[in-house]
């Protein structure tokens, strides 16, 4: 099948506008008539769910949390992108779409993300109206910061919880909904398989995580709004239950998997202390606004820091190699996150990390604490030169603005990160590749639909601090209602979708089988033994660096992997009750598949862009020397791998990609 | 370190229920306290016994999925921090450490340490929004000035997390810091006003209705709230609810 991608005729700028002008709409009447479910209740979801419901669509939407309030976007902590240009500094739709696509390294679509910007500043003024308490400045507007790949301040943010505020927001919408009977609402029910009746997504089997019980549910759509694969790494900063196993059982159902290989290594992370560790702790991009990272230049102090014998706070700024203010003079601190995160990796590998295990850098307050302090001091008539007092105001600052992040880094690492710098270490964040949608958002199979982080669509290779939270709620409460009700216009006469069919009984039949399958195998290691083992290939071949030799062991490793899973897993207790490890072996299962297929996609891709660095793809020569290098002449296209009975038959299709309003060049940031 | 655990197992939401003794050795102060727990359900499903459910899920203390009742204190001995954010260090070699489920008539148990706490969904459905529709043709978000104090008292009630601690620790199970919480976010935005009489009046009686105690006023919530949400909440919701009620 060709790919098309719908994109609108028309100049840029009016090409939403156009298409909204133009698509079929459903009369109040008929929408009574038409379901429409929805997976995951995230910002995505979350916010799709509320707004079908709200235009009068019947709603049936799907967690497997015990509560849509509970969805992964929570921890989100940051902040959230708009062109609303409210700090004067130059930003516009335009500025924001051009940062996101360069951000991108240049592989997105272009008319997918003009629209995100386009719609990015109703997502602010949506969200003040329901309520999202939103930093404010003392004169009573919002506040503003900066984040990573732009020059101007375009983030609203809620402390360190804008995720968590932003998903109560549309939670709160939801309840509203619910409340008056229009959203149905299904917590601890996780999504196992979708159905295809003449071609079209009609439902979807799910599992009662309580009960054991499986469920047939029909409806006119699907839309799966169910978070990215960054789990496939066993230590990332998701939530321990984000899986692929919505998107995966859809893309083994005839939906297209695009880019699975971009993956965001953030870097700012938490490092690793442990084998016992099961996740990772982000610290949020916003740290870097005043944050400046750093290692020693001197190896000796490398050596004392790490033996404890020199307190990193002892040692002199000329002994200091800030690196990214040295390498990217222009961006500094705020380089994009892929930059940020291998700079990181290449000083570590140089032998400048700084704690134990040598994969660490600082990321210092110092500076930050001292320069508001001073400024708190002026603005309060006080001795700007008393050394005490300034710290002690710089600190307040400091609080106010991180202080939950700070919280929660002492908690783990058992440090005051106010006294002294934080360690940090790049670790699986975020997937930009997910399923291939059009530029309605639906997938490759006509009626099935999908948002937020689990499609590919909006962030190219990279994506940009802020902007995930910005694109789950434009897709769910701006994009979706719309492009949804052009395809729904045609099903005002279908009546509802009986669950009493063929297709139906097949699906169900082949989820109770793979059940049975893993409750009866009575194998020799646990799900978490397989899931560890798979996430220590993925990061050390199909990690941060990756080259031709790694990828194809992977392949290989990967595949024997599974072929052990399926003989050897065991899985305690029966289907009917509740029981985690049952849940946790059918998502894990499902990583076994797409870890193969993400290798195998870093494998085609030869060249190096955003997040997928390829070691064989490096400048050698010139202003840019060591920086990733892309290949537009050969790799300019998204990669759709459509399923064939195993990730090592999938077959790829090619989305080419026209940049006719951003010209196509080197991603500078020096 | 070595430890003796004490653990609540209970089949389902018929079953009686007893604490169990599990020691288990080797845990290192830097896992936390859910890590440790993973630690011994590997261990249980390697010698063919079934592991104990908890609910879980960010691992960061910000889902508000996990509980537990730790030692007679929900999330446990450390202050201001949720059970997975809790670390061994705050506990010694040879320690005895009981572990619990949350325990309120309006959260029934569903499995060993997990309870049902829909009842807090259902509180919210009854009036924790503000109806505005989802269009996004609202004003202009910089037309509605708040004024820095209430805009961050405001957002200090709105980070609860829906953990249920406060209810699990009150003598009379009762929900006032939770339901207080939304209603002092909505009560000191403007964009709250228009509806605050009906919400308070609703959520409370849906509050009653889901069988949450009365509020005595002895402030366990607030010492054992992982987010710090702080009395005043009750205090605000309370004088809404007495302005709601002559309103009438």
């Amino acid at each position: 099948m060709a790919l098309d991608s719908k994109i609108p005729e028309g100049p840029i700028a009016d090409k939403w506008t156009n298409y909204k002008n133009n698509i079929n709409l459903v009369n109040p009447a008929n929408k009574r008539n038409i379901d429409v479910i929805v997976v995951g209740t995230g910002l995505a979801g979350g916010s799709a769910a509320a707004t079908l419901a709200e235009l009068g669509y019947n709603v049936k939407a799907f967690c497997f949390q015990d509560s849509p309030r509970r969805a992964h976007s929570i921890a989100a902590q940051g902040g959230i992108n708009a062109a609303k240009n409210y700090q004067g500094d130059g930003d516009s739709t335009y500025r924001l779409f051009y940062d996101t696509v360069k951000g991108g390294d240049y592989r997105s679509r272009e008319a997918n993300v003009y629209r995100l910007a386009e719609v990015s500043a109703n997502i602010i003024d949506q969200c003040v109206a329901q309520g999202v308490p939103f930093a404010r400045e003392y004169g009573g507007y919002l506040d503003n910061r900066s984040f990573g790949g732009v020059l101007v301040s375009r983030t609203f943010y809620a402390a360190g919880q804008t995720g968590q505020q932003l998903l109560l927001g549309a939670y709160s919408a939801m309840n509203r909904q619910i409340g008056r009977g229009k959203i149905k609402m299904y917590n601890r029910h996780e999504m196992l398989d979708v159905v295809i009746i003449d071609g079209k997504a009609r439902g979807i089997i799910t599992r009662n995580l309580i009960t054991g019980e499986i469920d047939r549910h029909s409806a006119h759509a699907v839309v799966l709004g169910t978070g990215g694969y960054g789990n496939v790494f066993f230590l990332s900063t998701n939530a321990m239950g984000s899986n692929v196993t919505a998107a995966w059982k859809a893309h083994k159902r005839g939906a297209y998997f695009a880019n699975p290989c971009y993956t965001q290594i953030h870097p700012t992370c938490i490092p690793v202390s442990g084998d016992h560790q099961s996740k990772l702790t982000l610290m949020s991009e916003s740290l870097r606004n005043d944050g400046r990272i750093w290692v020693p230049k001197r190896k000796e102090d490398v050596e004392a820091v790490r033996s404890g014998k020199l307190k990193p706070v002892d040692i002199p700024a000329e002994n200091r190699d800030y690196y990214l203010e040295r390498r990217y003079p222009a961006f500094g601190n705020l380089v994009p996150r892929d930059v940020a995160s291998r700079a990181a990796k290449e000083r570590c590998d140089a032998g400048f990390g700084v704690n134990a295990t040598g994969e660490a850098v600082f990321l210092d307050f110092a500076s930050a604490i001292e320069r508001y302090g001073k400024e708190q001091a002026t603005v309060r008539h006080l001795d700007a030169n008393d050394t005490a007092l300034v710290t002690k105001l710089g600190k307040e600052v400091v609080k106010n603005k991180y202080g939950n992040l700070f919280q929660m880094y002492e908690k783990i690492v058992d440090q005051n990160p106010y006294e002294t710098p934080m360690m940090i270490y790049p670790a699986v964040h975020y997937t930009m590749g997910g399923l291939w949608v059009d530029y309605n958002l639906m997938t490759t199979v006509p009626g099935l639909y999908c948002i937020g982080e689990a499609n590919f669509s909006d962030h190219g290779a990279n994506r940009l601090g802020a902007s995930a939270l910005m694109q789950g709620l434009a897709d769910g409460y701006f994009v979706l209602p719309y492009t949804i009700g052009d395809y729904l216009a045609n099903d005002i006469r279908t009546g509802e979708i009986s669950t009493d069919s063929k297709e139906f009984e097949q699906v169900e039949k082949d989820v109770r089988d793979r059940i049975d399958h893993l409750i009866n195998n009575n194998g020799k290691h646990t799900v978490d033994h397989f899931h560890k083992k798979l996430g220590k290939i993925m990061w050390n071949k199909v990690g941060m660096a990756r080259n031709v030799q790694g990828l194809t062991e992977a392949l290989q490793e990967i595949k024997e992997l599974r072929e052990e899973f399926w003989k050897d897993v065991r899985v305690p207790g029966t289907n009917d009750e509740f029981n985690d490890e049952l849940a946790k072996a059918g998502r894990v299962a499902d990583y076994l598949e797409l870890g193969e297929l993400f290798a195998k996609d870093a494998l085609h891709r030869e060249e190096s862009c955003g997040g997928h660095f390829r070691e064989d793809a490096v400048e050698e020569s010139g202003e840019q020397k060591g920086e990733a290098k892309r290949d537009d002449e050969n790799f300019a296209y998204v990669a759709a791998w459509e399923y064939k009975g195993d990730p090592s038959a999938a077959v790829l299709h090619k989305e080419d990609l026209e940049f006719k309003d951003i010209e196509l060049k080197q991603r500078s940031y020096k | 370190m070595n430890l003796t655990l004490k653990i609540w197992r209970q089949k389902n939401a018929n079953d009686k229920g007893k604490l169990v003794d599990y020691p288990v050795s080797d845990i290192s102060p830097d896992m936390s306290f859910l890590e440790m727990l993973d630690v011994l359900n590997e261990d249980l499903i390697n010698k063919g016994e079934e592991p104990i459910a908890f609910d879980h899920d960010c691992r960061e203390g910000i889902c508000g999925m996990c509980s537990l009742y730790i030692n007679g204190e929900a999330h446990g001995p450390d202050r201001g921090v949720t059970t997975c954010q809790l670390h061994m260090r705050m506990f010694k070699d040879g320690d005895t450490i009981f572990i619990e489920p949350f325990r309120a008539a309006a959260f029934p148990v569903i499995k060993d340490l997990i309870v049902d706490r829909t009842s807090f969904d259902r509180i919210q459905h009854a009036g924790g929004f503000i109806s505005v529709n989802t269009s996004g043709n609202t004003i202009d978000a910089n037309a509605i000035p708040v004024n820095k104090h209430d805009a961050d008292t405001a957002f200090d009630a709105a980070t609860c997390i829906g953990c249920g601690a406060c209810v699990a620790s009150c003598k009379n199970s009762s929900a006032m810091l939770f339901v207080s919480a939304k209603v002092s976010q909505f009560a000191l935005l403007p964009q709250g006003q228009v509806e605050a009489t009906d919400r308070v009046l609703n959520m409370v009686k849906q509050m009653d209705e889901e069988g949450f105690g009365n509020c005595t006023n002895t402030g366990a919530c607030e010492v054992e709230c992982p987010k710090g949400i702080s009395l005043e909440s009750i205090a605000r919701m309370n004088r809404e609810y007495l302005k709601a009620s002559l309103k009438g």
